[in-house]
């Protein structure tokens, strides 16, 4: 009988084993279904993540790296390769695994956190033919990412939400062509550093209140045609737009993953798509907690983890105090949405910026007029200096991939250890072509020092 | 020299090639995409009709009665997903009502047993969910699903272990009379038969030509349909059909083998073969599927789909030697109720052979049973002991329908092994849940490029041109 049985070792099952543990649990089980930890975390190549929790800016593998570690200095047992197919009222997990066989554990307490999956095509019935090139833009991160394939070379990503806007700039860099990014809705769902820095810096046109209308092609996607849509976000006739592209990418929602919850008879929420949770995420079910995306979709993996850790601290409290329930009330989740982007652009020597320090996304106005410099609209300090670097040099962060020879993965995730001017980002590309690095790759690992002149190195960001 | 070569391999073909397969007889199935059931088979509303609706007298009366009888055992032996239903047909007003009273009496005249007719509150003790306008049905309990790509695999492939020769991608391109009897040009090649079967669905007319003076034509009828997630599977538990009229049997919502619940189709007539779907004719079934059962929620949608019915203008299948062509035969405008009817039309199309002259000897070691693994199915101690066995049994692929890589690599295996994403999809359901193969698409492609001994990017979707992934990045795998 295991004290608590995590389900799922991403960012969210990570953190609450953690936790768990540090509250005084000693018999832990995480279930992970991938041959390694880290879940979701592990194809979000991109920066961008950790700047709440960690204070700094980190890569997804990164990210999850830190867990990682802090997991592996815990007794926590993880089984991977293993699948969790079943939770019952009785908290019992069956689990089934190539090397484990099929079991049936028992446990004190439950942790759901399988994290969420995509909504696909079919969920929004987009008409036409079915060829092939019509794929969510978190398969197409995992293809990219992790096994170093390019799912298309002329692309169109419908839906604004971050994983489109982070696979729209990722494909580009990989030498495809992304022709729009397609919005059903009149803003943006993505966060306005990615609008800039996905989009923008790529002149990539974001087309607000548009849909998909028709996919065309027999084998592979020839065509896609996006229409206009009005207040009720129907298609308006005759605004049609035909675009040539081989690949049409989704970003269309997610939804949490919570087959297991379903079938366990746990009470679901019909606001998160989750199950109903307590203040210390405890579902209808006692001792069973639920977490991260599988409890409801978070922007920023900084907010999964402290969640998680909520959920469980809660779960040891649980065990420790006898296996009864606290009181508490119902969770009010709020979703951090970052400020509406507005109109960008240079007007009279007052340059309009989106602040892309951290997720909050202050709309600054650089004054340069008359040689001086002033910002308003900065949330911070750090606003003044962003504002400085965009107007005379803008810098960016490049994360991409270089090849691996010997490890998991045919590809290992890199970034440069600074930003190096936005200009240079084509030859940092070029120059990444080259490099092939050998496993063990370790994280921080220097595979190309002073890339291209700008004293920046390439460093790997995961073990491999 | 072939004794018997079918063109087609949708489920007409194959059931053809398993009939014959039971002889010592060799057979040739040469089907022109890379898989079997790529027509009219995959996508079509699943059911085995009960057979109340074919006019008395026809063909098509006769051969769905007795083809419905032969699918239940077959369906038993050769392990293909089946579910005994039944079916109802829902009137909304006195003149429906009377419709239904005369296909009620056509249904017994041709043989349906158990049909009764039911008043609108019989019905929705029946069907709960069934809309409150409904004032009568009839019911028809001999009515069931299947899994119409999986009963043509099931027979194909035992035809195939029975010794019948399956040449996909091969794409006849012509027919020539000869002494003995017939010259078969392909894209891969010339074959040479003693009697050629023609089954190739919506191109039959084309293959016909080809053999013999024009005779019929093709007419392509669209239908498109909403697949609905296993969460409104449960939403009724047998075929509800409306009222028939002119245009058909109309928009049906019923329960699929898998447990996910299926509406549709409604018919379009078309000047090609063209399975797009349109956002008019999908809101039309939409609607249509409602007005039987209000409550189904189709933000639940996992796909939507369109199949083309091959109809011929004759209102009853066309099972005869074509004339001027001795020894070609055709089985051609196989729509509705042909799925129903398969196994009944090559018994029918086995004794026109017959009496063509072909001898007919049956094998002592036909093999007749098929039986694969289904993880979903097993008890925890069967799956137990299944990994223990074999440890590719114990990792999941695809999350959503729990298909493990044991299956998959069975499926590769097999006598016809899946040469596509599509192909792995139709064999053991990894990719159809609800996820549509977002998590398990790159696995499958992993699986399939391994055993198929290919690199990656030249594993396809579905036919020969659907790669997925066109390149590899950083220069690919020059400097590895």
């Amino acid at each position: 009988m295991y004290d608590l049985i995590v389900i799922g070792g991403g960012p969210a099952g990570l953190a609450a084993a953690c936790a768990a543990w540090e509250r005084g649990l000693r018999k832990i089980l995480l279930a992970e279904r991938d041959r390694e930890l880290g879940g979701i975390l592990n194809q979000c190549i991109h920066n961008g993540f950790g700047l709440h929790y960690f204070k700094e800016e980190l890569t997804g593998p990164e990210y999850a790296r830190r867990f990682i570690e802090q997991l592996a200095d815990t007794g926590v047992e993880v089984r991977l390769d293993t699948m969790v197919l079943e939770v019952t009222p009785e908290r019992q997990v069956h689990m089934v695994g190539r090397d484990t066989g099929y079991r049936v554990e028992e446990a004190k307490s439950i942790i759901l956190a399988m994290g969420c999956r995509e909504r696909t095509r079919g969920a929004i019935a987009i008409p036409g033919t079915r060829p092939a090139g019509v794929l969510t833009a978190g398969a197409a991160q995992r293809y990219v990412n992790m096994e170093g394939w390019l799912p298309g070379r002329r692309a169109v990503v419908l839906g604004s939400g971050d994983i489109g806007l982070i696979m729209a700039r990722r494909m580009t860099l990989e030498g495809a062509k992304v022709l729009a990014c397609v919005e059903l809705m009149p803003q943006s769902g993505g966060l306005a550093r990615n609008i800039v820095q996905c989009l923008r810096d790529y002149d990539i046109p974001l087309l607000l209140s548009h849909t998909v209308t028709d996919i065309r092609g027999r084998e592979r996607v020839e065509q896609v045609v996006v229409s206009r849509v009005d207040g009720e976000c129907r298609p308006i006739p005759g605004t049609e737009m035909i675009f040539d592209c081989d690949t049409l990418l989704l970003s269309v929602g997610l939804i949490p993953e919570n087959e297991l919850t379903r079938q366990a008879g746990i009470e679901m929420d019909p606001r998160t798509g989750g199950a109903r949770v307590r203040e210390n995420m405890e579902t209808s079910l006692h001792g069973v907690f639920a977490c991260g995306n599988a409890a409801h979709v978070h922007d920023l993996v900084d907010h999964v983890t402290t969640e998680s850790q909520r959920a469980g601290a809660a779960a040891a409290r649980y065990v420790l105090a006898g296996c009864v329930s606290e009181e508490a009330g119902e969770a009010s989740f709020h979703q951090a949405r970052s400020a509406a982007l507005g109109d960008a652009g240079d007007v009279d020597g007052r340059t309009v910026l989106v602040c892309t320090v951290c997720p909050r996304g202050c709309r600054l106005v650089a004054d340069t007029s008359g040689g001086g410099f002033a910002v308003m609209g900065n949330g911070c300090s750090r606003g003044i200096d962003y504002a400085r670097a965009e107007v005379t040099c803008p810098t960016r962060v490049v994360t991409s991939t270089v090849r691996c020879r010997g490890g998991a993965h045919p590809r290992c995730p890199v970034k440069t250890d600074r930003p190096v001017p936005k200009s240079m980002i084509p030859q940092v590309m070029a120059a990444l072509d080259g490099i092939c690095a050998a496993a063990p790759v370790h994280v921080g690992q220097v595979l190309l020092a002073d890339v291209c002149g700008t004293g920046a190195a390439i460093v790997a960001t995961r073990e491999l | 020299m072939y004794d018997v070569l079918i063109i087609g391999c949708g489920i007409t073909g194959a059931a053809a090639a398993f009939a014959l397969s039971r002889y010592r007889l060799s057979i040739a199935v040469l089907e022109r995409e890379n898989d079997v059931s790529m027509g009219a088979t995959k996508a079509n509303s699943a059911i085995l009709h009960a057979g109340y609706d074919p006019e008395p007298g026809t063909l098509m009366a006769r051969l769905n009665l007795r083809g419905v009888e032969l699918a239940r055992p077959l369906c038993r032996d050769l392990d293909v997903p089946y579910r005994a239903c039944g079916s109802l047909v829902a009137a909304f007003s006195p003149e429906e009502r009377a419709v239904l009273e005369a296909l009620c009496e056509r249904g017994k005249s041709n043989g349906v047993p158990g049909l009764e007719l039911l008043t609108g509150a019989e019905a929705r003790t029946l069907e709960p969910e069934l809309s409150e306008a409904v004032i009568a049905a009839l019911h028809a309990p001999s009515a069931a699903v299947c899994s119409p790509w999986e009963y043509c695999l099931a027979l194909a492939e035992t035809a195939v272990r029975n010794g019948a020769d399956l040449r996909l991608e091969t794409a006849v391109t012509g027919l020539q009379r000869t002494e003995a009897g017939w010259r078969v040009q392909t894209s891969r090649g010339t074959f040479e038969a003693r009697f050629v079967v023609n089954a190739a669905g919506v191109s039959a007319d084309a293959v016909h030509d080809m053999a013999a003076p024009h005779a019929f034509d093709i007419l392509p009828v669209r239908g498109q349909y909403f697949l609905l997630d296993k969460s409104e599977g449960v939403r009724v538990s047998r075929v509800i059909f409306q009222t028939p009229t002119a245009q058909g049997k109309g928009v049906l919502v019923a329960p699929t083998v898998h447990g996910n619940l299926l509406a549709g189709p409604d018919a379009e007539p078309l000047s090609r073969c063209d399975t797009s779907t349109t956002a008019d004719r999908l809101d039309c079934v939409r609607r249509t599927a409602q007005k039987s059962v209000p409550g189904i929620r189709f933000q639940d949608t996992i796909r939507t789909f369109a199949g083309v019915r091959a109809q011929s203008g004759r209102g009853d299948f066309i099972l005869q030697e074509a004339e001027g062509a001795p020894g070609f035969f055709d089985l051609a405008g196989i729509c509705s109720p042909g799925l129903s009817a398969a196994p009944a039309i090559a018994e029918y199309a086995v004794e026109l052979l017959e009496r063509a002259g072909l001898v007919l000897e049956e094998k002592q070691d036909f093999l007749c049973r098929r039986r694969r693994v289904r993880f979903r199915e097993l008890s925890p101690e069967d799956r137990a002991a299944l990994v223990e066995r074999d440890p590719a049994y114990g990792r999941i692929v695809c999350r959503c329908e729990t298909v493990t890589e044991g299956e998959i690599l069975e499926a590769l295996r097999a006598p016809i092994p899946p040469r596509s994403v599509d192909g792995v999809k139709r064999r053991v359901n990894a990719g159809m849940g609800r996820c549509q193969g977002g998590f398990c698409g790159p696995r499958v492609v992993e699986l399939l490029a391994r055993e198929l001994g290919v690199s990656p990017g030249e594993v396809v979707q579905e036919g020969a041109g659907s790669r997925l992934l066109v390149c590899e990045t950083k220069g690919g795998g020059r400097h590895v």
